[in-house]
């Protein structure tokens, strides 16, 4: 079984998020990490190489020190590692994002796609579905487990009160929630090696059947408008009430707001 | 001269520091306060390589130099000294003299699962009557047909009982000197667990690395195979020194990382802890002392690093470890003191994870080679 693991670097939110005068990341200031849910993608797709054998190839996009995600994931267990990087691709969206990885894909063979659900710089959850789209393959989103049977892989797809059990013949896509498993750590000799192996590059010139007019800034339909860090909610309003008058509160503030 | 770390020593560090803070900080306490060996972290330890970091990939290890190790040890020590020793004596102890001095058999044998963390390692050495001085040693084997024939005990055996293969240090012959005078002559031994006539004695009750399992090992009669003969025979000694001499390294590593530890905690503190209207931080008093500590630390850091890098480009590294841990496990000691000092009252409680690194700072101080003895060996290459 050959897997295709999509993974992205990500600033690390957890030191907080720094922005530039102009309202875009600053990423230089941010330290980065293997966006959590790409990590847990990869991870699942690590099981079934334990459990099924595989071959596991992580791709990615990006800037040139994306490089260190690779390695990361080289030193997890990865067998290859491969940057899209170019600088007629930056500014990218999720449209030519996904067009730019489905063009880099066109040229390997595989039976899976992982990529995780969404990346939390932009937390979009549509690169996934769109890589999808573009090579024409069955796509399982939100995955809390995945099986493989046979030809096909038999996926739990997460729901807020439940899941739904889904099937769907390989080649396909699946995106992966960070909940799916506990990633890995590296061990010693895999950074060792991982530093030592060879990671293929590809630029513009290597994708497959995209159009330049859907890659980079100028084939990015969205526009941002303004970009902010997570907005703290307030406090809420706490009330003490008992069953009945809790219910005829929560109905008044329904139907105050419009809600029923 | 180059004192930044490389990428993959950078990328070392990150993975220890993170398995260290999830899944090692969370237990320090409970295996502090239990006394409880932490089985479960050397598994999980196992399964990431962490049992055999400088060993050779076709020995069962990763293939990684020894500053990877030793940034192991200091990173788990920085929160669980406990975890940091039985890596230590396992890798430095046990492995180390087999992979320098076994044969390929045994190396087969033994390093493997060893490296692989399938089995755990000890070394034992001290004994009653002996410790600075291993003269004193009453140990004895004897050949007996195809087997050795040990009798004696050893005490303060770190891994003791739950380790699967041991070091041991015996006497095999005495011999006089030109002058009449007796002379010890040593050989070292792997005794498995499970040797027929090999058994321990009671658990220590420690001051501090208190989920260390430290054991008396008793032998009467123990029967091991010929060929588990470590090294040549009457070699024992040497073979001892050279194996201390890796592990003075480890332990300086422990040190350095305790020191660590307790350095960043007092950081964490001294910034949120008001007297006086302000944070104790903003007190010029601590500024000094968190000025002096984090200096000392750094020089340690200095020293345990250079020994590191010589016990892998250099055949002897004595005065380098010695050096090291000398310097990293009074850096230890003091640097805990004066941070439990800091914290003051909240320093002497156990909810506070300060009091027990300062215990467990001490015995770094004393185990493998005192601080007096490291003095006599860097006094006696400096007076030679």
């Amino acid at each position: 079984m050959k897997i295709i693991v999509c993974v992205k670097q990500v600033p690390d939110t957890k030191g907080g998020v720094k922005f530039n005068p102009d309202g875009t990341l600053d990423r230089a200031a941010m330290l980065t990490i293997m966006n959590p849910d790409d990590k847990a993608g990869l991870e699942a797709a690590l099981k079934l190489k334990d459990e099924y054998g595989a071959e596991v190839t992580v791709l990615t996009m990006g800037l040139p020190k994306a490089d260190d995600v690779l390695r990361e994931a080289l030193a997890m267990g990865a067998d290859k590692g491969i940057l899209v990087t170019d600088r007629v691709l930056g500014g990218a969206d999720t449209w030519a994002t996904s067009t730019t990885i489905a063009g880099a894909i066109r040229n390997l063979e595989y039976d899976l796609i992982i990529t995780g659900r969404q990346a939390i710089d932009g937390d979009t959850a549509q690169v996934g579905p769109q890589i999808a789209e573009h090579l024409g393959l069955p796509v399982i989103s939100y995955a809390q487990d995945i099986k493989v049977e046979g030809n096909s892989v038999v996926v739990q797809r997460q729901y807020e009160d439940g899941y739904h059990v889904l099937k769907a013949q390989m080649p396909c896509l699946i995106t992966a929630l960070s909940e799916l498993n506990e990633p890995r750590y590296m061990t010693p000799g895999g950074i060792f090696d991982a530093l030592e192996q060879e990671v293929t590059v590809w630029g513009r010139a290597n994708l497959v059947d995209v159009d330049d007019s859907n890659l980079g800034l100028k084939g990015s339909p969205t526009k941002i408008a303004k970009a902010s860090d997570k907005v703290r909610k307030g406090a809420g309003e706490k009330v003490v009430l008992d069953t009945d008058e809790a219910v005829a509160y929560l109905m008044g503030k329904f139907k105050e707001k419009h809600i029923i | 001269m180059d004192f930044s770390l490389d990428k993959k020593h950078e990328m070392a560090r990150n993975l220890f520091r993170d398995f260290a803070e999830n899944e090692v900080k969370p237990l320090a306490q409970e295996v502090d306060e239990t006394e409880a060996f932490p089985q479960g972290t050397v598994d999980k330890m196992a399964k990431y390589g962490f049992m055999g970091i400088p060993v050779p990939k076709e020995y069962g290890g990763q293939g990684c130099d020894p500053l990877t190790y030793v940034m192991c040890v200091e990173e788990l020590s920085k929160v669980c000294g406990t975890t940091g020793v039985i890596v230590s004596a396992h890798t430095s102890l046990c492995i180390d003299p087999i992979l320098t001095y076994g044969t390929e058999e045994q190396k087969q044998k033994y390093v493997v699962p060893l490296a692989k963390g399938e089995k755990l390692g000890a070394f034992g050495l001290t004994e009653p009557g002996a410790g600075t001085d291993a003269q004193g040693c009453q140990t004895k084997a004897v050949l007996d047909g195809d087997e050795w024939v040990i009798n004696g005990s050893k005490c303060f055996i770190t891994n003791g009982k739950v380790a699967d293969v041991y070091i041991v240090i015996a006497v095999t012959s005495v011999t006089e000197d030109k002058r009449g005078r007796k002379k010890k002559n040593f050989s070292a031994f792997i005794v498995e667990k499970g040797a027929p006539g090999f058994s321990f004695g009671t658990k220590e009750k420690k001051m501090g690395i208190r989920g260390s399992s430290t054991y008396e090992l008793i032998f009467e009669d123990c029967r091991i195979p010929k060929e588990n003969l470590l090294g040549p025979e009457g070699k024992g000694f040497p073979i001892a020194m050279h194996t201390l001499d890796g592990g003075r390294i480890g332990i300086a590593a422990q040190a350095l990382g305790i020191a660590e530890g307790a350095l960043e905690r007092a950081i964490a503190y001294t910034k949120e802890r008001k007297q006086f209207g302000r944070t104790i931080a903003q007190q010029q008093n601590t500024q000094f002392k968190l000025a002096d500590m984090a200096t000392r630390v750094e020089a340690a850091k200095l020293l345990v690093y250079q020994a590191a890098i010589a016990k892998g480009t250099q055949k002897v590294y004595s005065i380098e470890a010695a050096k090291a841990k000398l310097f990293a496990a009074e850096t230890a000691m003091a640097v805990t003191t004066e941070v439990v000092q800091l914290f003051g009252g909240y320093g002497y409680i156990r909810e506070y994870d300060v009091e027990r690194m300062m215990r467990d700072a001490k015995i770094t101080e004393i185990y493998e080679g005192t601080s007096e003895v490291q003095r006599m060996v860097i006094a006696g290459a400096l007076l030679k």
